[in-house]
C-alpha cells in the first residue's frame, strides 16, 4: 500500500509523489490547469490530516507510506500558486527566467 | 533580345545621372565597421515603416516594435484623439521595458487605456504623459511633467506608420518624395486581408533586399516559377521601366495576367484554385484611377515594385493586391525579414483558397532566396574577390541602392568626423 | 471506425482527414516536410481532382459561417495547395535550393 489506508482516495495522484523540487516544478509546467485543479481539489481538504499523520512519526524515520504522503503534500504546495493565484502553470511576467534549486533537504 | 526599348542614353543605368556603370564593392555587406556606421547614419536618421494603421484600429490599440539595429524598442499607439504616436518603450523611472507580454524581448500588441510599468507601477497616458507615481511622496522634488515617455517622431502616409529616431527629421512626405507619394491615392485601406511572415536570415539585409529588386536572377534561381513547358520560352528577364527618386527606386513589369497564359504554362493547382504565383484571378474593383502605380505608363502593366529607402518595399499587382517587405538588420551578417501579403477580405471559401495558393507560392520561391543568399554572405566574407562585382542594366536598382547607402553614410560621417571610422 | 468529419459527398477523402485537416499553415508545412513523396502523391492523386467540387460545396456557405464538415473540407483544400507545390513543382518535399531556410507565417486569417 503506497499511501496510508485512510488516504487511499489520493492514490490516483501518486504520480505527484516526487522527491525533489525540480521534479515537482517540471511536472507543474507539463500539466494543464485542469489537471492541477483536479489534484488540488482532492488533496487540499486532506492537508491537515496528512500533516497530523506524518507528525506521529519522527521526521528522520518516516515509514514509507508517510514519506509518500508528505511528498504528495509538497506537490500540493507546488500547484497551489498556479491554481489559487496565477490561473496558469507559469508565473506571469517571468519570461524565460528560471531558478534552479541546487541543494535541498529531501524527505 | 531587347524586348523593350531602352532610353535614349542606350541603357537605363546611363539614363540616370551619377549612377555609373563601374564595378561594385560589397564591402558594405561584410564589414562590421560599416554596419556600425549604417546604424547611426541610416537607421537613426531615416523614416522607417513599422506598421499599418490597421495594426492600431481603435483608441488605445498599441503594438511594440523591436528595432535591434537602433538598439531600442518602440511602442506605437492610437491616442484618444485618434492620432498615432510612438515612444521609446522604456519606463522613465529606472529604465525598465514598459510594454511586454510573455517575454521582454518578444514583440506584443493589444489595447489599453494607460501604459503601466510592471516594475513599480508608474503609469503613462496614451500621449506619453506620466500620470501616476507609486508612493510619489517618497521621491525628491519629482515633477511628473519632466518624466513623460520619450517620444519618437511618428507620421502616417497612405496608412503606413513610419517612425524616425532623429531629433528633427525632415517631414515624412518630403523624405518619401513625389515618386512614392504619388501612390498615396492607392486603396491600400481596401486590402485588409493579411498574411504575415517573418524569417531570421544569415545574411546582410542589403544582400536579401538586392534579390527583391532585380529580376535578372528569376529565370535562373527561380526557374521553376515557369512550368516545364514554359521554361524554354523564358531565356532571360527585362523590365520595361525603371525610375529613381532620391534614395528611392522602382521597377515595373508588363505582360498578360498569368491566368491568360496557355494552360500548360500554369501549374495545375493554379488553375484549380483560380490563383497562383501572380495572385488570385478574381480581381477586386479598386476603381479605374490608381494614381502612381504605373508611373512609366507602360502598356500591359503587370506590377510595380517600389523600394523605399532604406528597408521597405511595396509591390503592387495590377490584379488588385500588394506585398509589403521590410528588412531589419540584426548584425552585419544577419537580418530579420518581414513580409506581408494584402488582399481584399475573402467572402467565400473559393476566395480564401485562391489567396492561400498565392501566399503558399510566395513562400516557396522566397525560400529559394533565403536558402541561397546565406551562401552569398559566405562567399563575400571570403574576400577572395573584392570591389570588383560587375552589374548589368537590369541590376540598376541594386547599384542605386548601394550608392544611396554609401551616400547616407558619407554624409553622416562628414558631419560627424569623430564617429565610427571605416 | 472513426466518425466522419467531411461532408458525405467527400467520404472518399475521409482517409486523409486525420492527417491533413490542419488549421494553420505552420501545421500544414510541418506535415508536408515530415511526409514522404509517396504519401504526398497519394493524397494529391485522391484530392486534387476534387478541389473544384470541394470549393463549390464550401461556397454554399458564408466563409465566416462554415459548418464543421465544410470547414474541414476547406482545410483539406489548403493542404492540397501545400502538397501541390511538392508534387507539381519540386518533386520533393522541400523547396529546391531552399537549404535550411525557414519563413514562418506568423499571422493569417482563419478559416
Amino acid at each position: 500500500m503506497p499511501l496510508p489506508a485512510e488516504f487511499a482516495d489520493l492514490e490516483p495522484y501518486l504520480a505527484w509523489a516526487l522527491p525533489t523540487e525540480s521534479e515537482r516544478y517540471a511536472r507543474r509546467l507539463d500539466s494543464s490547469l485542469v489537471e492541477m485543479q483536479t489534484f488540488y481539489d482532492a488533496a487540499f481538504p486532506r492537508l491537515e490530516e496528512a500533516i497530523v499523520y506524518c507528525d506521529e512519526h519522527p521526521y528522520d524515520d518516516l515509514p514509507e507510506d508517510a514519506r509518500t504522503l508528505l511528498r504528495l503534500m509538497q506537490s500540493l504546495v507546488m500547484v497551489s500558486f498556479p491554481v489559487e493565484v496565477w490561473k496558469q502553470a507559469r508565473v506571469p511576467d517571468s519570461g524565460a527566467a528560471y531558478l534552479t534549486v541546487t541543494a535541498e533537504p529531501v524527505v | 533580345m531587347a524586348l523593350y526599348p531602352k532610353p535614349a542614353e542606350g541603357s537605363w543605368t546611363e539614363h540616370f545621372p551619377g549612377v555609373g556603370t563601374g564595378v561594385l564593392s560589397y564591402e558594405d555587406c561584410i564589414s562590421p565597421e560599416f554596419y556600425e556606421a549604417e546604424r547611426e547614419a541610416i537607421f537613426k536618421r531615416a523614416w522607417l515603416n513599422v506598421g499599418r494603421v490597421e495594426d492600431v484600429p481603435r483608441v488605445g490599440s498599441y503594438f511594440t516594435k523591436e528595432i535591434e539595429v537602433a538598439a531600442t524598442s518602440l511602442v506605437v499607439v492610437r491616442d484618444l484623439t485618434g492620432q498615432v504616436r510612438a515612444f521609446h518603450n522604456i519606463c522613465r523611472h529606472r529604465g525598465n521595458k514598459l510594454m511586454w507580454n510573455d517575454y521582454p524581448r518578444a514583440e506584443t500588441a493589444g489595447s489599453c487605456r494607460a501604459f503601466t510599468c510592471k516594475y513599480h507601477g508608474w503609469r503613462y497616458d496614451l500621449t506619453g504623459k506620466l500620470t501616476f507615481v507609486q508612493q510619489e511622496g517618497e521621491f525628491f522634488d519629482l515633477d511628473k511633467a519632466d518624466y513623460g515617455l520619450v517620444p519618437v517622431h511618428c507620421e502616417v502616409w497612405a496608412g503606413f506608420i513610419f517612425i524616425n529616431l532623429a531629433e528633427s527629421p525632415e517631414p515624412l512626405q518630403v523624405f518619401l518624395g513625389a515618386m512614392v507619394t504619388d501612390l498615396g491615392g492607392y486603396p491600400f485601406d481596401a486590402l485588409t486581408e493579411r498574411y504575415d511572415f517573418t524569417a531570421d536570415i544569415r545574411c546582410n539585409w542589403k544582400i536579401f533586399l538586392d534579390a527583391f529588386q532585380e529580376y535578372y536572377h528569376v529565370p535562373v534561381l527561380h526557374s521553376q516559377e515557369a512550368t516545364p513547358a514554359a521554361r524554354p520560352k523564358m531565356p532571360g528577364f527585362e523590365a520595361p521601366y525603371y525610375n529613381l527618386d532620391g534614395p528611392h527606386r522602382m521597377v515595373a513589369t508588363s505582360g498578360p495576367p498569368r491566368r491568360l497564359w496557355p494552360t500548360d504554362y500554369q501549374y495545375p493547382i493554379e488553375i484549380a484554385t483560380r490563383s497562383g504565383l501572380f495572385g488570385p484571378w478574381n480581381e477586386p474593383d479598386l476603381g479605374d484611377d490608381l494614381p502612381g502605380v504605373n508611373p512609366g505608363g507602360i502598356k500591359a502593366w503587370q506590377m510595380s515594385n517600389f523600394q523605399i529607402f532604406p528597408n521597405m518595399e511595396i509591390l503592387i499587382w495590377q490584379t488588385g493586391w500588394y506585398m509589403l517587405y521590410r528588412y531589419w538588420p540584426t548584425s552585419h551578417n544577419t537580418h530579420r525579414f518581414e513580409g506581408s501579403l494584402f488582399f481584399p477580405p475573402a467572402r467565400t471559401a473559393s476566395d480564401r483558397a485562391a489567396q492561400e495558393c498565392a501566399v503558399v507560392m510566395f513562400k516557396e520561391f522566397a525560400l529559394q532566396d533565403a536558402g541561397m543568399l546565406v551562401g552569398t554572405q559566405q562567399g563575400l566574407e571570403s574576400r577572395a574577390v573584392r570591389d570588383d562585382f560587375p552589374l548589368n542594366d537590369q541590376e540598376l536598382l541594386v547599384r542605386h541602392f548601394h550608392n544611396s547607402v554609401a551616400s547616407w553614410v558619407d554624409d553622416y560621417q562628414r558631419a560627424h568626423p569623430v564617429s565610427v571610422t571605416r | 471506425m472513426t466518425e466522419a468529419v467531411l461532408p458525405a459527398d467527400f467520404s472518399d477523402l475521409e482517409p486523409f482527414a486525420a492527417t491533413w485537416c490542419l488549421a494553420t499553415e505552420a501545421e500544414r508545412y510541418a506535415r508536408r516536410m515530415a511526409s514522404t513523396m509517396a504519401e504526398l502523391e497519394a493524397f494529391y492523386q485522391a484530392g486534387f481532382p476534387r478541389i473544384g467540387e470541394a470549393l463549390g460545396y464550401c461556397d454554399k456557405f458564408p466563409l465566416d459561417g462554415l459548418p464543421d464538415d465544410a470547414h474541414h473540407l476547406l482545410q483539406l483544400v489548403h493542404s492540397l495547395i501545400m502538397v501541390a507545390m511538392c508534387v507539381e513543382i519540386w518533386h520533393q518535399p522541400n523547396v529546391i535550393d531552399g537549404a535550411d531556410a525557414v519563413l514562418d507565417r506568423v499571422a493569417e486569417p482563419l478559416p
